[in-house]
């Protein structure tokens, strides 16, 4: 008797939980989709207004006061050569910076001060590391509001991700690869150069890449250090006709980079401009995605590579 | 650099008057320097961002670490990250040029420029951070202890939120501060979504500043080196690393002391 009213309840309850174990799938693939939603309508929204404006001459042109003759050079320009800095100043810097706290550093408190520096780091919005390079950059070393200081800010920006990739991906390497070379008696930096660096390339390199995307579409940073907004010419060509054939005057000229072109047009209050700025911003998401997706395809592909 | 530039500002400027005035007008001749409007600003958005990116991170990720069949997952979490990879300023066109219009149709009066369409699309914008760490976090937690959960009847609602969540929190707790520290942070899409008018205001249907804004703002235009009016930007960012660096902090505790060690 006892047992039958028992059953009935808890039969009661398991099936009400059951409904809100059901509901929260509901409620989950909801969520999911309304994220998937949202990234369509920015996505297509951008590409409704923009698409019409990507002709050959948008990339071409400098902009201008008229939209219709507007056009994005001195933006992709300036970002390119911005990167081209940020690269080379960000790359050696993180990776000997990983490989040194992963395999050389003793464990005392200069170690931890850094590590936790270096965490530190990551947290900081980005417009702090922009007020940074104002004061530093432009200002203490004489910089002036150039490519080279824009470069060397976002090379800070990205930093903490490099060292973090690099470490995480010398992390990965079984330890019977180091035994086995020192084993051999190779010294600690022949083991790095030979056995490990090779071995963790491709996460360093993911690292690398996701940086870098990150990199392009920072805006604050590069708005605080005063990036112009209007620029109706070119810096100089690194590669002169005349000797020395390399020229180094880009660095120091004042620039402006794509996210900062669409900020602009976004600012102002006639459509087409708007319309400007969906094209640019256009180009800015298909550079970026095509960066991440580059870092996840060379992720999958170069792990499963890995002979251990 | 910040402190040092900071200080010159503060022989200026009483501290008292940095934080109780309660106009933010450096660049006029009447200039006030009190920061709260600013502070107010950046406060209501990130309230506004997080009340949708937290819900919303955490319930995706519990979905996709403790329901989600594998198919799903593989396709979710690039997703994710793609949709974490956006420029901020292509999510700031977005909210000016989309949701505010949006917004405008299902509450009539609302000003072009305003905190609620801003912070809203701020709150998407960090979705992908919260739920991704929610996600590690919760991965983290092992098997057995959600098998002794179902072995006794469990659903995996019940599950979820009764064995693991609990299990994970502080991983959960440090991705919510990580979603803290990117909304205080977060400038492009509150400068262009917002407008850039310091106004003190706990209404997110208003146009305000945030103290990132601000900054963005005075960069635009012309400064000498030196004069007061630079030296502002250096005080207002002093104050939002001291807040970033405080939730850091905050997180680091929490993660330190709550962590469950298997």
């Amino acid at each position: 008797m006892n047992y039958d009213k028992n059953l009935a309840e808890i039969r009661t309850m398991i099936a009400r939980h059951r409904r809100w174990d059901r509901l929260f799938l509901i409620t989950g693939i909801v969520a999911l989709m309304i994220a998937m939603l949202v990234f369509l309508a920015l996505i297509i929204g951008m590409v409704i207004d923009g698409a019409p404006r990507l002709a050959m001459d948008f990339f071409t042109s400098f902009p201008s006061r008229r939209p219709e003759a507007a056009g994005i050079l001195s933006a992709w320009v300036g970002t390119t050569l911005v990167m081209l800095v940020t690269a080379v100043a960000a790359v050696p810097l993180g990776i000997s910076a990983g490989v040194y706290l992963e395999e050389y550093a003793p464990k005392n408190l200069l170690t931890e001060i850094i590590e936790i520096n270096v965490t530190n780091l990551a947290g900081v919005p980005s417009i702090i590391y922009g007020l940074l390079a104002l004061g530093l950059f432009v200002y203490q070393l004489g910089l002036g509001q150039s490519i080279l200081a824009a470069g060397l800010t976002l090379a800070l920006l990205i930093l903490p991700v490099v060292i973090v990739a690099t470490r995480e991906a010398i992390r990965s390497i079984p330890v019977s690869i180091r035994e086995g070379a020192y084993a051999m008696g190779a010294t600690k930096w022949q083991t790095v150069s030979d056995h490990i660096l090779p071995y963790s390339s491709a996460g360093i390199l993911t690292g690398i890449i996701i940086g870098l995307a990150r990199a392009i579409g920072e805006t604050a940073p590069i708005i605080t250090i005063g990036a112009l907004t209007f620029i109706a010419f070119l810096p100089e060509s690194p590669i002169q006709s005349e000797f020395p054939f390399l020229s180094f005057e880009w660095l120091m000229a004042p620039f402006t980079v794509m996210p900062i072109q669409m900020f602009n047009w976004v600012s102002r209050p006639e459509e087409a401009f708007q319309l400007n700025a969906a094209a640019a911003g256009l180009v800015l998401v298909v550079m970026t995605l095509a960066m991440n997706g580059l870092a996840i395809y060379l992720r999958y592909n170069l792990r499963k590579k890995i002979k251990w | 650099m910040l402190v040092s530039e900071s200080m010159v500002f503060f022989e200026h400027v009483s501290l008292r008057e940095f934080l109780t005035d309660t106009q933010w007008t450096p660049l006029f001749d009447d200039a006030h320097y009190g920061i709260l409007p600013l502070v107010s600003g950046t406060i209501v958005s990130s309230v506004v961002a997080l009340a949708v990116a937290l819900p919303f991170g955490t319930i995706i990720a519990i979905y996709l670490s403790e329901f989600a069949p594998f198919t799903v997952r593989e396709i979710a979490k690039p997703f994710l990250e793609l949709l974490g990879g956006i420029p901020t300023v292509v999510y700031g066109y977005f909210a000016l040029l989309f949701v505010t219009p949006m917004l405008q149709f299902f509450f009539p009066g609302l000003p072009g420029f305003s905190l609620l369409s801003a912070g809203l699309v701020m709150g998407v914008m960090i979705i992908p951070y919260v739920s991704s760490m929610t996600e590690d976090a919760m991965r983290s937690v092992p098997m057995h202890l959600r098998e002794g959960s179902y072995a006794t009847g469990a659903t995996r609602f019940q599950t979820a939120i009764k064995v693991v969540v609990p299990a994970s929190l502080s991983g959960i707790a440090a991705a919510y501060i990580l979603g803290i520290s990117r909304a205080v942070g977060e400038t492009m899409v509150v400068a262009i979504a917002a407008g850039m008018q310091p106004n003190l205001t706990w209404n997110p249907a208003e146009p305000a500043a945030t103290i990132t804004t601000y900054i963005v703002q005075v960069s635009l235009g012309d400064l000498p080196h030196g004069s007061i009016g630079y030296q502002t930007i250096f005080a207002a960012g002093l104050t939002l690393l001291l807040i970033t660096l405080i939730f850091n902090i905050l997180g680091h505790l929490l993660r330190k002391y709550y962590r469950e060690v298997y």
